[in-house]
This record gives structure tokens, C-alpha cells and sequence, in this order.
């Protein structure tokens, strides 16, 4: 069971509490459960908040030009950090522009705190000006949520929101706020009483079941690792390692975990997936043990579910009960943190093995054979535009592994999870479960926001970069200067790709008219530099590296380089959607021959 | 598909019903009755919900169910172990030859006439969902005119209770 009651704060206690206004408090608070850095925009409901952040330094407020950039900026800085990112809206539209940010925060389990000013508690449920029911909006997609009427509830309120945010399976949490709420005066009580008695995630697993599956990986002739984006929010790529080489399994990450166990390791078999590479996406599919570590089953990892793995057992690691046996039935259940777990679990296991592995030469030699026959790689455009495989690899390359690389969403996201080389925990962002197109310049901002000193790349697409790009005025305003790469294929890629494979071609309202031999509007160039960043427009391979080279040695403001690339690029190998990951293809065409035992 | 009954010992927190509600419906779940009240300890409610759904996922909503902050304790009531009630109130049309044979069949029963007018009379009944609708079908041929029923109640035999040690840590 959870030890952890209260946030450890490191308040003075005092006999006579200090009379704060709720916005006082709210501002408060933050400071004392360490919050350093809010995102957000001001409305007619937050103007008390407002005005109170005016008046301190501890807390430093980025102005957003968007609600959903606040919102997927908290994102970043939560996933390239681990702690909570904050985003602060006003009521009703400031409100309902934070939802998407939600969502997407809930379905990738990013530590998120919204706080949203509400209208008036005497004027709540009349229809009041920027009225909406912000807590019923997002019941089915925040962790909890809390509203605050009265200035006196304030700090449990947050405090209670922070701690449910960033314990157990992490969320986004939504604290809402009436204005007079803000406005009245309290007396501020440090540290408040948490009194959440449903709420008890459980972090230790049960000692049995972590031998049953001890038993079961030196039974296995084919295990598999497969990690979730849970070992990355739990911060145990450490235990991962351990774990890995001392039983020797090969181990596959997910879109949500690249980066949860280094690329360059020998037994990374990459991704598996949709888009996965051939050896992790066979891997599981012939494995006969799932060793299941933080991660969900996702559609788009196990293909047609019902043939998925068929040989093979599963254990199922995870600190949310409900994730084990949702979509496919555990042999071996295990309800805790992946941390504790995975440490617990190489105990275990050394204890059960003493000293004698178990032989898993032929599994590796077949594994061997697909990584040397079945290899990530692409071929050149035959239009002679740029392949924006190369573009992204090479951003990878003369980048390396200690920056932030957050994608949007679509073929750029793909190739940026293939071809960039990972080798830390929360070097990768992206939208996975939510697949929300525009995260990337947002969370990149937010990333660089809480680690300055490291290079953070977007890795956007033309579509991606049209719906959120208003905060490269953010960035250069408050000198956050990243680093933009669109990969600009004129159109909405993945859409288009699955348009030329699966609807003859027919691409339905997918032009953008951005890129090669189009309009190019809008001009990305331009409109870099209307924002004050440095806009590189670059066309062919030759010009690739200098432009990646001269955004590096650039840092007084952001940088957008517009790459041209061929918009016939697809992303491959890829299983299509509904069939069996034994039908991965390759390339187009291309499917390996895999062992018919 | 089977039916479950489910208890939940939940805060009484505002928007604690739409959380539950919205979860059955998110899930495709379906709730076929529903019944909330204080439980025995202030500031907890009882709600019991009876569901209509094979055994898989019914885990899949009693884990769903406990991630919901302000839910406390579930626990799924055996209908062996457990007593299960409805409460009915049923508006039934009758004239002077009616009466009498709508009247019986209250007695047979063992409900209640609750309201009398001169062409109808409101019959109160409580039992499990076989007793209320054998009355329900008893009932038909003499015209229901109107029918409110209650969601299903139910607790569990002996002197065990649902609500302990649900404070110890």
C-alpha cells in the first residue's frame, strides 16, 4: 500500500494563519508544492489570479497565445521532466480551448494540473457570460477533478489535484475555480488535509506473483520485453537495464517508451507497432512470453487483437489495475509500479535462476536473422524531392541523444520514432494515444521551458505546424528558443498515405498546398520571420546538414526550417489496420516470409 | 449476459452521480436500475446498480468504478447472500366490478392499496424483481395507468457490513 498522504511541504507553521485571497492562495500553494513555471492566459474570470501573479517572482509566467498551447506546453515540461507541468485558462472558451490539451494528457498519462477560473458561484448554472461546465466537459478525461467556490478550499483543492496528478498511473487533474473564490480572503492553512480516502494507488506488487512470473521468464524460450510508456513515467529505465541483461531478453519499446532503454543496446529490437520495425513487430507476434512492463495493448501495437501472440503468455505489469487484462487476459497479473516491480522482478529471478539462464540462443539467432535481413531503412523519392527519412535521421545524428524531440502527429511522428536514435528516458515526446495534431511546437516550448540547457527540437509536419504554431510568438517573446523542423510534404501525410493505399489514390482533401510546386501558402520562411524566429527553407539533400547546423549554433530566438520533402513518401513497414502484425509489410508490397512452425 | 448488483460506498460529493453514470455510458455499459441514498455513515452514500453484463467485463467496470476518486469500496452482493428489493408504486384502473378481483390480487401479494379514487386505486408493493413482476403481470389485464418503481436495494446477509474497514489504514 501507498506510504505517500500529503505532499512534504516545507512551510513555517505559525500560530496565527495569514489571511490570503484565494488567488493569493492559489499562487501559494503552487510555490509550496514546488511549482516553478505556469502556462497560461488571461480571462475575465482569472483577472484576480492575474493580478496576484503580477505581484511575485517565485513563479514564472509564460503568456500562451492559445489555451491549447498552454495546455500541451504543460505536457512538455511534465513528460521531458516528470513533474507537473500547470496550464491556468479562464472560464468558458479559455475553458473549452484546454480540452484537447486534457484528452491528450489523459490518454498518455502526463502529470498535467488545469486551473481554470469560473464565473461567479452565484452566477454558476445561469448561463452567464463565459459560463460552461468546465468539470462536466472533461469528467470522462481528467483523472479527477475538483471546483473550488469558496477561498477557504483552495489549497486542498490544488494540493489534493497535485498529489492525484502525479501519483500512481499520472493524469491530468482540472482544479476549477469561481471568481469570487479568487477574490475573497481566507486564512491559508499549510500543509491542508488531504482527505481523498478512495484514492489508495498501489505501488508495491504482491511477492507471489512476482515469482510466478520469474518462473515463467526462465521457462520462456521466447520472451519479450515489452515496454509501455509506464517504465518512462515511473523513471525506471534503470531497473529496466538490469533487468533486461540479466535475463538476456530482447526488448521492444513503444511509441509512448522510445527512449525507455537505449537504441544503441543489442537487444533493442526497436519499435513495435503499425509502424514498428519488423524484428520488434515478430518478436511479440512469436514470442511465447509477453513480459508486459507499463504498457496498454494499444490497438495500434498489437494489430487484429484476437490474433495477437497467440503462443505466448502474458505477464502484465501495471499500477492501474484496469489496464491489466482490458484488451488481452494476463497470466500473471502484477498491480504496481513499474519501478518497484522491475527491480523486484530481477531479484527474483536471479534468486529462481542461481546463476543457470535459460538458453535462448535460438530464439536470438531467428531475431538476429530478421535485423539483418529486415533493417529500418527507405528508399530515395523517385520524384527527386527529399526523403524526409533522411532529413529526420539526420537531425538525430548531429544532434544526439541528450535533446528533446517532440513530434506532431502523422508520418513525421513515425519516421521521428524510427530514425532518430533514442538513448534516454523523456527525450521523446509525442501525442501517442491521442494522436493530437499540433502538440509538438506547444510541448516543445514547454519542454525547453523546464530544461533550458538542452536542445529541443519540433518535429512538425506542414498540417501539424498550421494549428498551433501561433506560440513560436510565445518563444521568441519570452526567449525559448526551439528548434522547429517542418517536414513539409504539402499535405496531410499519413491521411494521403493511407489514401494511396487503401482508397486507389483517391486523396481527398489532403493538398495543403504548402510544399513543392504548390501556392506554398502559407510561406513557413515568412512566417518564421514575421514571428522574429530565423526561417531556413531547405530543398535538397546538399543543403540538409547546414541548416540543421546553423539551427544548432542558433539560440537568441527559434528556429524554423521548412523542409521540402517528397510528398510521396510513406512510412514503412506497416501492418495495416485490422489484420494480424504476421502480415507486416515491409514496404509496399513486401511482406517477410516469417517461420511457419 | 447476467445480471450483477453491484454496491458502492462512494463520498456524496457533487457531480459523484454523473461520474458513475458517465462511466456506464463511456464504457457501453448498461445500467438497468439504479438506486442512491445515504449509507449509515455521514457524508458516504450507497448507491446500487444493477448491471447487465457477462463476467469479463464486469471486472473491467468494478476496476473502472474504483478509479474514480470518490469511490470507496465496491463489493458485487451474491443474490444468495444478500437480500434484493424493489419498490413499486402502480396506478390500476378499476370500476365496481374490478375492484374486488384488483384487490385480491393485492392481498395475494401482500401489497398495499395506498391511494383510493372511484375508477383507480395506487398499489404500493415491495419484494424482489419475481414478486413485482408477477403482480406487474397479474395487474396488466385491468389497465395500468401509470408505474413507478424503484432501483433495486439490496444488502448483505449476516452481520457483516460493507462499510468496514473502510477507515482503517
Amino acid at each position: 500500500m501507498t506510504t505517500e498522504t500529503t505532499p512534504v511541504p516545507a512551510a513555517p507553521a505559525s500560530a496565527e494563519p495569514e489571511m490570503l485571497t484565494g488567488s493569493g492562495a492559489i499562487i501559494r500553494t503552487l510555490e509550496l508544492l514546488g511549482v516553478t513555471d505556469v502556462f497560461g492566459i488571461p480571462g475575465g474570470a482569472v483577472i484576480p489570479l492575474y493580478d496576484e501573479l503580477m505581484t511575485q517572482t517565485k513563479i514564472r509566467h509564460i503568456l500562451v497565445r492559445h489555451e491549447q498551447g498552454a495546455g500541451h506546453a504543460a505536457e512538455g515540461y511534465a513528460s521531458a521532466t516528470g513533474r507537473v507541468g500547470v496550464a491556468i485558462a479562464t472560464s468558458g472558451p479559455g475553458a473549452t480551448n484546454l480540452v484537447t490539451a486534457i484528452a491528450d494528457a489523459y490518454m498518455d498519462s502526463v502529470p498535467l494540473l488545469a486551473i481554470t477560473g469560473q464565473v461567479f458561484s452565484t452566477s454558476m448554472g445561469t448561463d452567464a457570460f463565459q459560463e460552461a461546465d468546465i468539470i462536466g466537459i472533461t469528467m470522462p478525461i481528467t483523472k479527477h477533478s475538483f471546483l473550488a467556490r469558496r477561498a477557504e478550499e483552495i489549497p486542498a483543492a490544488i494540493a489534493a489535484a497535485y498529489h492525484i496528478a502525479s501519483t500512481g498511473r499520472p493524469g491530468p487533474v482540472l482544479v476549477d475555480i469561481t471568481k469570487d473564490a479568487q477574490q475573497n480572503l481566507a486564512p491559508f492553512i499549510w500543509p491542508p488535509k488531504l482527505d481523498l480516502p478512495g484514492y489508495r494507488p498501489i505501488v508495491k506488487a504482491h511477492g507471489k506473483q512476482v515469482q510466478a512470473a520469474a518462473q515463467l521468464l526462465l521457462a520462456a524460450k521466447k520472451p519479450v520485453l515489452y515496454v509501455g510508456g509506464g517504465v518512462i513515467r515511473a523513471h525506471a529505465s534503470a531497473e529496466l537495464l538490469v533487468l533486461a541483461e540479466a535475463t538476456g531478453a530482447p526488448v521492444v519499446t513503444t511509441l509512448m517508451a522510445r527512449g525507455a532503454f537505449p537504441d544503441s543496446h543489442p537487444q533493442h529490437l526497436g519499435m513495435p507497432g503499425m509502424h514498428g520495425t519488423v524484428p520488434a513487430v515478430l518478436a511479440l507476434q512469436e514470442s511465447d512470453l509477453i513480459i508486459s512492463l507499463g504498457a496498454r495493448f494499444d490497438d495500434r501495437v498489437t494489430g487484429k487483437i484476437s490474433e495477437f501472440a497467440p503462443n505466448a503468455k502474458i505477464v502484465h505489469v501495471d499500477v492501474d489495475p484496469a489496464e491489466i487484462s482490458k484488451i488481452r487476459l494476463a497470466d500473471v497479473p502484477i498491480v504496481g509500479d513499474a519501478k518497484d516491480v522491475i527491480a523486484d522482478l530481477t531479484l527474483a529471478w536471479a534468486d529462481a535462476a542461481r546463476g543457470a539462464a535459460p538458453d535462448t540462443s535460438e530464439w536470438w539467432t531467428y531475431l538476429h536473422g530478421l535485423k539483418e535481413e529486415f533493417p529500418l531503412g527507405f528508399t530515395e523519392p523517385t520524384d527527386g524531392l527529399l526523403a524526409p527519412q533522411y532529413v529526420i535521421q539526420r537531425i538525430g545524428e548531429l544532434t544526439g541523444p541528450e535533446a528533446v524531440y517532440a513530434a506532431g502527429v502523422g508520418q513525421h511522428q513515425m519516421w521521428a520514432a524510427q530514425y532518430i536514435k533514442y538513448e534516454r528516458p523523456n527525450s521523446w515526446l509525442n501525442s501517442g494515444g491521442a494522436g493530437t495534431m499540433g502538440y509538438s511546437i506547444p510541448a516543445a516550448m514547454g519542454a525547453k521551458v523546464a530544461e533550458p540547457d538542452r536542445v529541443v527540437w519540433s518535429i512538425d509536419g506542414d498540417g501539424c505546424f498550421q494549428m498551433t504554431n501561433q506560440e513560436l510568438a510565445t518563444c521568441t517573446i519570452n526567449k525559448i528558443p526551439i528548434k522547429v523542423a517542418i517536414i513539409n510534404n504539402s499535405s496531410l501525410g499519413m491521411v494521403r498515405q493511407w489514401q494511396s493505399l487503401f482508397y486507389d489514390g483517391r486523396h481527398s482533401f489532403t493538398d495543403l498546398n504548402t510544399g513543392h510546386g504548390t501556392a506554398m501558402v502559407p510561406d513557413f520562411v515568412k512566417m518564421a520571420d514575421a514571428y522574429g524566429a530565423l526561417g531556413i527553407r531547405v530543398t535538397s539533400k546538399d543543403q540538409v546538414d547546414d541548416a540543421i547546423k546553423l539551427a544548432l549554433a542558433t539560440n537568441d530566438r527559434p528556429v524554423v526550417i521548412d523542409f521540402i520533402v517528397s510528398p510521396g513518401a510513406m512510412v514503412w513497414p506497416m501492418v495495416p489496420q485490422g489484420v494480424s502484425n504476421s502480415f507486416v509489410q515491409y514496404a509496399k508490397d513486401h511482406a517477410p516470409t516469417w517461420g511457419e512452425e | 449476459m447476467t445480471s450483477h448488483v453491484l454496491s458502492l460506498l462512494v463520498e456524496d460529493k457533487p457531480g459523484l452521480l454523473t461520474r458513475v453514470a458517465g462511466l456506464f455510458a463511456r464504457r457501453g455499459f448498461n445500467i438497468e436500475s439504479l438506486a442512491v441514498g445515504h449509507s449509515e455513515i455521514p457524508g458516504l452514500s450507497r448507491i446500487t446498480i444493477l448491471v447487465d453484463v457477462e463476467d469479463v467485463p464486469l471486472e473491467q467496470v468494478t476496476k473502472q468504478l474504483n478509479k474514480l476518486i470518490n469511490v470507496i469500496k465496491i463489493v458485487e452482493l451474491d443474490p444468495a447472500q444478500s437480500v434484493q428489493r424493489e419498490h413499486l408504486l402502480i396506478k390500476v384502473k378499476v370500476d365496481n366490478t374490478t375492484r374486488s378481483q384488483v384487490l385480491e390480487a393485492v392481498n395475494l401479494f401482500r401489497a398495499r392499496v395506498v391511494d383510493v379514487a372511484t375508477d383507480a386505486v395506487v398499489i404500493e408493493v415491495t419484494g424482489d424483481s419475481g414478486k413485482t413482476q408477477a403482480l406487474l403481470r397479474v395487474l396488466e389485464p385491468f389497465g395500468i395507468r401509470e408505474l413507478a418503481q424503484s432501483g433495486l436495494l439490496a444488502i448483505g446477509r449476516g452481520s457483516k457490513s460493507i462499510t468496514e474497514r473502510v477507515f482503517k489504514n
